[in-house]
């Protein structure tokens, strides 16, 4: 009880002031769309199509949505730093809530702009030729919040060890785009080199990745979607299995480091 | 309930080979105004941060109304309230939204939390700019908004680290007001650090920390007088007949000082009536100043207090920043 009164609070204002800065998200949208549509339809004239039928555009369009929920979560991290730079930490440290659920509530509160921001991607849809139906809709809303959690978490596990914003910006970069670009985002992730394999096989973004492109463009037995590890192809539930895994292992990390912060 | 609310026990805080917190032991009653006073980097940010749980004590015990601030670190931050010497609000939010969000977490209920706030903001003169983003208050703002924020859940304990550093006098006299209204009202306990005397002065009973170690407790009356006695300045129609009487009615010599005359007595309060009454020489005005806070201040650890407001907070910072560095 309470927890769970800490945790909303701590979500509340995150959303709070989220929505007064709401011209973020409109920033936060423009790169991907970049790369959506600047990216995408320059390659897609170059190239043919990829798995069953879709153009390059097409293909990465789950993948950019991945990128997008990933980036997000991930980077809302910051807010610890922010609010300790800024003093309002203090205030949250010395109120009779407890540690865990100060980081579950700012995981969960990351996680919940991402999928935010991932669905106003879902809107695009029809522009680059792609129907999704609610089903559809409602299939992927899960996936993308598990991919924001787990994420998320690992961002505040970050902030909590990192006390300078330019030290967490600057890791910030060099962990999120290997991420993003080693999760098979914007290729297929079959018949790469062996150390290539490797770097996108222990990539847990992987794993997040997959399953939306999975549902957005029809998971069929096609091999082109799929990831084979250790010589079996992994089902859509196998994958959310190891995503879920990663998330869980990152918010016990991120309560526990947040826990035992000075 | 025992009879003392704040219990602190041969409490001690290193950070490497820096002692800053050494045994020191003090206790406070409930409904007392406490101040801790030292110069900067003596020791009274930590003690107040272990008090509110933010650091773990190296040894020793602390406890807020026999809850310890180590095993209960819960319960004891139900009961506090406070105001740090570094802003601690949320910038992004309104001045409303603040409130609430102290509220919720502290678990005022809905209805409560809403009257209170309402009751909070207008008597710090906030509730018409409740809904301006707090980055576009002035300092003044930000601070009384923190003292209402601090007060929202009627904590047993509030800690006043520096409330009232760059606030304008009237700004501060109004704080004072109300907090000297609040204990009255719910018998809140005051715990206060200061660098303004006159401030120091509200207090029931005075801290003096230096180098980790507390050098001496006690009223403020009573710090004073164990520093020195009070002045008296008189003016007299013939002063040289003063002087002589003085000295032969008190054993006191006077000295001359323009037309008039100082001498010193050690309680002028209990000296002056009688003084008044009995002597005989005409006089045209007296008064009678007691030896200030600042005088207590610079007797005890053989520095002004004020002159080191500023040059000895940059050196804090440093040193602070030093500590992070070597922790990490």
């Amino acid at each position: 009880m309470n927890h769970l009164r800490g945790i909303y609070t701590i979500w509340y204002r995150d959303i709070l002031r989220f929505w007064h800065d709401r011209m973020r998200l409109l920033s936060s949208i423009t790169f991907p769309l970049l790369f959506l549509f600047v990216f995408g339809t320059g390659l897609s004239t170059r190239m043919g199509a990829i798995g069953s039928g879709f153009d390059f555009t097409q293909f990465i369009y789950p993948g950019i949505i991945g990128m997008t929920v990933l980036m997000s979560s991930f980077m809302s991290g910051v807010s610890v730093v922010w609010d300790r730079e800024f003093g309002f930490l203090k205030e949250v440290l010395v109120a009779p809530i407890s540690r865990a659920s100060v980081a579950a509530g700012k995981a969960l509160g990351a996680a919940t702009i991402a999928l935010l921001q991932g669905v106003i991607m879902l809107i695009l849809a029809p522009l680059i030729g792609i129907h999704l139906s609610l089903g559809t809709i409602l299939a992927l809303l899960p996936l993308m919040f598990l991919l924001a959690a787990s994420l998320g978490s690992m961002g505040v596990l970050l902030a909590t060890r990192i006390r300078s914003m330019e030290a967490f910006q600057a890791t910030m970069q060099m962990l999120m785009f290997p991420m993003v670009f080693l999760s098979g985002a914007f290729f297929p992730i079959e018949g790469l080199p062996a150390w290539m394999n490797v770097l996108v096989k222990i990539n847990p973004a992987t794993y997040g990745v997959a399953p939306i492109r999975q549902v957005v463009l029809g998971a069929t037995a096609d091999s082109t979607y799929n990831i084979s590890l250790l010589g079996h192809t992994l089902t859509i539930w196998n994958e959310v299995a190891i995503m879920a895994a990663f998330g869980a292992v990152m918010i016990v990390l991120a309560i526990w480091s947040f826990r035992y912060q000075e | 309930m025992s009879e003392y609310v704040i219990r602190v026990e041969e409490l001690v805080k290193k950070y490497g080979d820096l002692v800053a917190v050494d045994h020191i032991s003090f206790t406070v009653r409930p409904g007392e105004v406490f101040g801790f006073l030292g110069p900067n980097g003596a020791g009274k940010t930590t003690t107040i941060n272990i008090l509110c749980t933010l650091t773990r004590p190296t040894a020793g015990r602390a406890s807020i109304a026999d809850l310890d601030v180590v095993r209960q670190q819960s319960q004891v931050r139900r009961l506090i309230g406070l105001v740090f010497q570094d802003p601690s609000l949320d910038e992004r939010l309104n001045g409303l939204q603040n409130m609430r969000f102290h509220g919720m977490v502290y678990g005022v209920p809905g209805p409560v939390r809403e009257e209170r706030i309402e009751q909070l903001l207008r008597m710090m003169e906030l509730w018409d700019k409740r809904h301006i983003q707090v980055r576009n208050y002035s300092g003044g703002m930000k601070r009384r908004l923190e003292l209402a924020r601090g007060l929202l859940h009627h904590p047993r304990v509030l800690f006043l680290d520096e409330p009232t550093l760059g606030l304008d006098p009237q700004t501060r006299n109004r704080m004072w007001e109300y907090i000297l209204e609040l204990r009255r009202q719910e018998g809140t306990t005051i715990f206060l650090t200061t660098h303004y005397m006159d401030e120091a002065e509200k207090a029931d009973r005075i801290g003096v920390i230096d180098y980790g170690k507390i050098i001496a407790m006690d009223t403020p009356e009573k710090l004073k007088r164990m520093v020195g006695r009070d002045i008296i300045s008189l003016k007299a129609d013939d002063a040289d007949r003063a002087v002589e009487e003085i000295r032969l009615r008190y054993k006191i010599e006077a000295r001359r000082d323009g037309d008039g005359l100082n001498f010193e007595v050690p309680n002028g309060e209990e000296f002056l009536p009688v003084f008044l009454k009995e002597f005989n020489a005409k006089i045209l005005g007296v008064s009678m100043r007691h030896p200030s806070l600042d005088d207590v201040f610079l007797k005890l650890t053989g520095r002004e207090i004020r002159e080191q407001e500023v040059s000895d907070t940059f050196k804090e910072l440093v040193r602070q920043h030093g500590r992070h560095m070597r922790r990490r």
